[in-house]
């Protein structure tokens, strides 16, 4: 569980977050969701403590995490698996390696344990003959698969995922989500998922949290969130011409 | 103010770089790729540099100095004094700061822009000291490896040079680079040479670190790790020189 209290930062006198306050709860997918430059971003850095908040206190299972000193913040990090972006694989490491790392760093496996957890993971996100590809070699999808096994490798209590389905097609964005679900359920994580994506919302949105302007503007569940009458969110969720047409099949 | 605060954030990277490393083992296998893209690939741009600088010394320095009063050995004391004393320290040094100056920024810089480094600071790895101390270390150890080359690679160039343009003879050359040689010059070559490369990784290494944005920003922090670690390289130059000849 996280809980994020009053959690408020700026930029050069431009507040980005205000007075943010939520409960992420345990082996479910809480979601983010938000406009680009509303500060989801910048939300889910201060949460695993890439920016500093300015005030306010992240607390992760009763620990006060923003409060911890660098080698406690050190420590704890190991517990937290994160999807970038871009998946933030490193280039000059293959993809055996790449899962390998935390591996490498912070146990004291031997190299054939650490070896068969890797092809473990790499199995579990579907990665099969691709160990000793580069990963400018291999697709977006299976990057971010890759960044996925990556991040589990430790056995993590928190799972972050930032923007998962951005430049994928559809078909593999259900593909990580449905991935990024069941890895919820099955290793019981905490996990966080920035996202403006509504299928993702509708597929994985255990708990969804709408951040407008820096602000909370509206927290529920996937089925809830049809139903709600907040202007700025159904603005946000009912953009698409697809959205529109199927909220007017549901109307009628 | 932007100065003050660029120094402090200098020297707060540079204590985060020499803090305890979190694996022994894995620095060490870091040093050792870096040894060999950092140190043995340039092996080959110092090797041809060097040959023409020796040459070109020694052919002004023949050209300078057609004087019948002057002794014939001149040429090879010269083009010797001229190439342990400062061509193969601090022009090699400028060379390596285009080279892996450029390499170190773009490389981190990177690894900035798409979140590699956030990743290993999620990992609770200390990016700095990872990604910075193998680059200094092996810069720093090999440099002075590739001065020692430079040097025997120079002299070499300039009695090439001096014998097939017939600005000198090889006995004259070989009498002249061991006439009144000090070996202490050897030794003020290494010691700036790994001064030097200490500042070309750290310097170039800081630019990356620091780079935001996308691709434009990247190369820009390239640009200035360059020109950064050459001035820093020419103004050392001046200091190391009054501490350690005068």
């Amino acid at each position: 569980m996280i809980e994020v209290k009053k959690v408020s930062k700026s930029f050069n006198d431009i507040q980005v977050l205000k007075d943010i306050n939520v409960l992420f709860e345990k082996g479910k997918t809480n979601l983010i969701i938000g406009q680009s430059g509303s500060g989801k971003t910048v939300l889910l850095k201060s949460i695993i403590g890439l920016y500093d908040a300015d005030y306010g206190d992240i607390i992760f299972d009763g620990i006060v995490f923003n409060k911890l000193e660098f080698n406690e913040k050190k420590e704890m990090r190991k517990q937290i698996g994160m999807l970038f972006q871009g998946g933030a694989l490193f280039d000059s490491s293959t993809v055996e390696e790449n899962v390998m790392y935390p591996l490498d760093m912070f146990t004291k496996m031997s190299s054939s344990e650490k070896r068969d957890r890797a092809n473990e993971c790499l199995k579990r996100v579907n990665i099969i003959n691709a160990n000793k590809l580069y990963p400018s070699e291999i697709s977006g999808g299976m990057q971010k698969r890759v960044a996925i096994a990556r991040a589990i490798a430790l056995n993590p209590k928190y799972l972050f995922c930032d923007e998962p389905n951005s430049g994928l097609d559809p078909q593999t964005a259900i593909l990580i989500d449905d991935l990024i679900k069941e890895l919820t359920i099955e290793y019981n994580m905490t996990t966080i998922v920035n996202t403006h994506d509504m299928n993702s919302v509708m597929e994985i949105g255990d708990k969804v949290m709408f951040i407008y302007k820096g602000e909370k503007w509206w927290e529920g569940t996937k089925d809830e969130i049809f139903d709600t009458e907040n202007a700025e969110l159904n603005n946000f969720i009912f953009a698409s011409k697809l959205s529109q047409k199927i909220r007017d099949l549901k109307n009628k | 103010m932007s100065l003050f605060n660029q120094v402090g954030k200098y020297f707060l990277l540079l204590f985060r770089v020499f803090s305890k490393p979190e694996k022994m083992k894995i620095y060490y296998r870091e040093t050792i790729k870096e040894f060999e893209k950092l140190g043995l690939n340039s092996i080959g741009i110092i090797a041809i540099i060097s040959v023409f600088m020796g040459a070109v010394i020694t052919i002004q320095t023949a050209y300078n100095t057609e004087n019948p009063m002057l002794p014939t050995y001149l040429i090879g004391l010269a083009a010797r004094d001229s190439i342990l004393l400062e061509f193969s320290s601090t022009i090699v040094a400028l060379i390596l700061a285009g080279k892996i100056g450029s390499n170190i920024a773009s490389e981190i810089g990177t690894m900035r822009v798409t979140e590699q480094i956030d990743a290993l600071e999620i990992m609770g790895v200390n990016s700095a000291s990872y990604l910075i101390l193998p680059k200094i270390i092996a810069t720093v150890l090999f440099s002075p490896f590739l001065c020692l080359m430079s040097m025997i690679v120079g002299i070499f160039g300039g009695w090439v040079a001096g014998v097939s343009t017939g600005v000198t003879t090889t006995q004259d050359y070989i009498y002249g680079i061991q006439y009144a040689f000090i070996p202490y010059y050897i030794v003020y070559a290494l010691i700036k040479m790994a001064i030097f490369a200490f500042l070309i990784t750290s310097i170039s290494a800081y630019h990356g670190y620091y780079s935001y944005g996308g691709s434009l920003e990247v190369g820009k922090s390239s640009t200035k790790a360059v020109v950064r670690s050459s001035i820093f390289i020419l103004l050392f130059n001046v200091i190391l020189t009054q501490l350690l000849l005068s």
